[in-house]
């Protein structure tokens, strides 16, 4: 595990990801951001508080209420010689861009047999357990991580978010930022104070073990650490592996901890249909197949609609309990 | 009025090259040499000509699925051209954009769009690096009637006036939504919708090149200026179908319709006919450009057939910056 010496230094997931991007404006006069009330409100997740106050109102630029137009207006002015860091509240909104993303961001540098390019960033969220209900609450990394010409990045800690961050914007191609919102104000860990960046596409093991694999993304990393914790109760030894990019993805980290283990649990926020957790299993299937004595299992949220109620909500998340039963099965503790 | 011989007789020769491609165009593809899809630009040649003979070579352009006019106003050479429709690697994207994607960042050619509207927000957006910059350059947007329909358009004008973007959004009305007159498509009034952002439209005969020039003129000025971004609304006509497989055009539209556009309005025959009647040229020496840029287009087309094609390692370059 990359374990940052911070001298005692903890910042919550939110602070991280603001210190990055501060850290780069004032880098870079070429990064902006722009997006939905995030200069004086700091975000509805009050996440870029005190930016505005720095780097004043033409560098952190509040946009009407019109996703498609912002954020394919960062794409022109990406190619055109500025870094924007482009704001997209929820996640769920991505049904609204999706043009400017998949049709134009991916493909212009490719279209252009190289000449342009689209040094952007997005970031936006992802996650439920909010209680915001079907729009507000989807994890849509798949949809990004789809189609080629774009990265995407779903970091799990704040050390992890802020150093892939700051390698998002410096990146030359776009690059898709997926933040938990439950985690901006919850998850509080280790960072340091020493300028540091995270390269993308590589994986992080947040915990060694040698009898089983859960490959797990974002907030989903802390069901795995709990899980493994659990197993650790029995006499089973879980290693957790994060993959923190989905493209590009480290799959020879993914496939060497599953050749290990013999066995793996692939566990995402995002739909199980089509989605994430099949990609890795078939990584995984694929990669290991030799050395696995159990078929690679998967966990992704329930194929319906989020709902509101706090009682359906929390059966759609994967959950703890559910990804230990699988992991005793696996392991033949039945 | 002072006139400039050699500049309305440099602008004749765009148009004849533009008309000369697009014809050749026409050729290689109905003689099944030429893959994929074909947007012909003739008919509407004022325009690409009109505009960009006003923007310096840093300016930036967005074109649409029928851009081969605009790349070629704003001074993409026609053998590159044809390597990209051709599918080869001398073209301007290797061959991996083709004729609905050219792009030539060094004639601030920031490519053509296969979406309708598509690049809207993208031309907002290198006109908001201009502002933000300071470099002078203003972004001109090219589309159709039909992209009056996309939202995206709309919130890309209202950007640029609240912040007066140096972009200009020039509407090539050729009446037709692919096979949809624009009258079944677009309520209202097409001017009255950018004015509803307070953007300055002004409404042309996009077959006159010489209004379309000196409208846009004004326009480019103005936005260079920091005036603020303008809509410039240019009616016009497609003389061959939405795409060349378009032949049986008759149950939208009607072959008197057509011939009367071809023969009262085409803005070659416009444009020699007020070079003649004021002694700029005569008929010999507009004969001769005409001659001369199908010489050169027929010697493209033949140096893009002969041309090799990509290798297949390039299929997985340039995926990523």
């Amino acid at each position: 595990m990359s374990s940052p010496k911070a001298n005692g230094r903890e910042l919550t997931f939110g602070d991280a990801i603001k210190e990055a991007l501060a850290e780069e404006l004032r880098r870079d006069p070429r990064v902006f951001m722009l997006g939905e009330d995030i200069a004086e409100a700091g975000t509805t997740f009050k996440v870029l508080n005190g930016l505005v106050e720095e780097f004043g109102p033409e560098r952190v630029l509040d946009t009407p209420i019109s996703e498609p137009g912002f954020t394919g207006l960062a794409v022109g002015a990406a190619m055109t010689g500025l870094r924007p860091v482009v704001d997209i509240m929820f996640g769920d909104f991505s049904g609204l861009i999706m043009d400017q993303m998949m049709n134009q961001a991916a493909k212009i540098h490719y279209m252009s047999g190289g000449k342009l390019k689209v040094p952007m960033v997005l970031r936006t969220t992802m996650g439920a357990g909010r209680r915001s209900a079907a729009q507000h609450s989807q994890s849509l990394h798949a949809w990004y991580s789809h189609i080629p010409g774009l990265k995407v990045v779903v970091p799990s800690t704040p050390y992890d978010a802020k150093g892939l961050m700051k390698s998002a914007i410096r990146d030359d191609s776009p690059v898709v930022v997926l933040e938990d919102k439950m985690m901006y104000k919850t998850v509080k860990g280790p960072v340091p104070v020493e300028e540091y960046t995270i390269p993308l596409g590589v994986a992080d093991i947040k915990r060694e073990g040698t009898d089983i694999t859960l490959v797990a993304t974002s907030s989903m990393v802390y069901v795995a650490l709990e899980v493994a914790s659990l197993l650790a109760e029995i006499g089973l030894s879980a290693e957790v592996v994060d993959p923190r990019t989905m493209t590009p993805l480290d799959k020879p980290t993914l496939i060497e901890s599953a050749k290990k283990t013999s066995r793996a649990i692939i566990i995402d926020e995002g739909y199980e249909q089509y989605g994430v957790t099949a990609e890795l299993a078939s990584v995984i299937a694929d990669g290991a197949f030799y050395y696995l004595d159990a078929p690679v299992k998967r966990i992704g949220a329930m194929n319906v609609p989020i709902p509101f109620s706090p009682a359906l909500e929390d059966l759609t998340i994967p959950n703890a309990k559910q990804v230990f039963e699988m992991a005793k099965m696996l392991c033949g503790r039945m | 009025m002072t006139i400039d011989r050699e500049h309305w007789l440099h602008i004749y020769e765009q148009m004849a090259r533009i008309r000369a491609f697009e014809e050749q165009v026409n050729e290689l593809y109905t003689g099944a040499k030429m893959p994929g899809l074909a947007h012909l630009y003739i008919g509407e040649e004022g325009i690409a000509v009109g505009v960009c003979e006003t923007l310096r070579r840093d300016d930036y352009i967005t074109s649409t699925h029928r851009g081969h006019g605009h790349c070629l106003a704003k001074g993409a050479s026609v053998d590159k051209m044809f390597c990209e429709l051709l599918g080869k690697a001398p073209g301007y994207c290797r061959g991996k954009g083709g004729s609905m994607h050219i792009a030539d960042q060094d004639t601030g050619n920031l490519g053509a769009n296969a979406i309708v509207g598509g690049s809207a927000a993208i031309a907002t957006g290198a006109a908001f690096s201009s502002k933000r910059l300071g470099n002078g350059r203003v972004a001109v947007c090219f589309f159709g009637e039909g992209a009056l329909g996309q939202g995206v358009l709309y919130e890309s004008m209202n950007m640029a006036q609240l912040w007066k973007l140096p972009v200009l959004y020039v509407c090539e009305n050729n009446l037709y939504n692919e096979y949809t007159h624009h009258s079944e498509t677009t309520a209202g009034s097409m001017k009255a919708r950018a004015e509803a952002f307070g953007l300055l439209a002004v409404e042309v005969d996009g077959q006159n090149v010489r209004e379309v020039f000196e409208a846009a003129q004004r326009l480019v000025e103005r936005a260079r200026r920091g005036a603020g971004p303008a809509f410039l609304l240019c009616h016009t006509y497609r003389y061959h179908g939405h795409h060349v497989g378009d032949i049986n055009r008759a149950y939208y539209r009607s072959k008197d319709e057509e011939q009367e556009w071809k023969t009262q309005r085409d803005p070659l025959k416009l444009l020699s006919a007020w070079m003649i009647e004021h002694q700029l040229a005569d008929t010999g020496l507009i004969e001769q450009i005409e001659k001369d840029v199908t010489a050169e287009v027929s010697a493209a087309a033949a140096y893009a057939l002969n041309a090799p094609f990509p290798a297949p390692d390039e299929v997985n370059q340039h995926v990523f910056a």
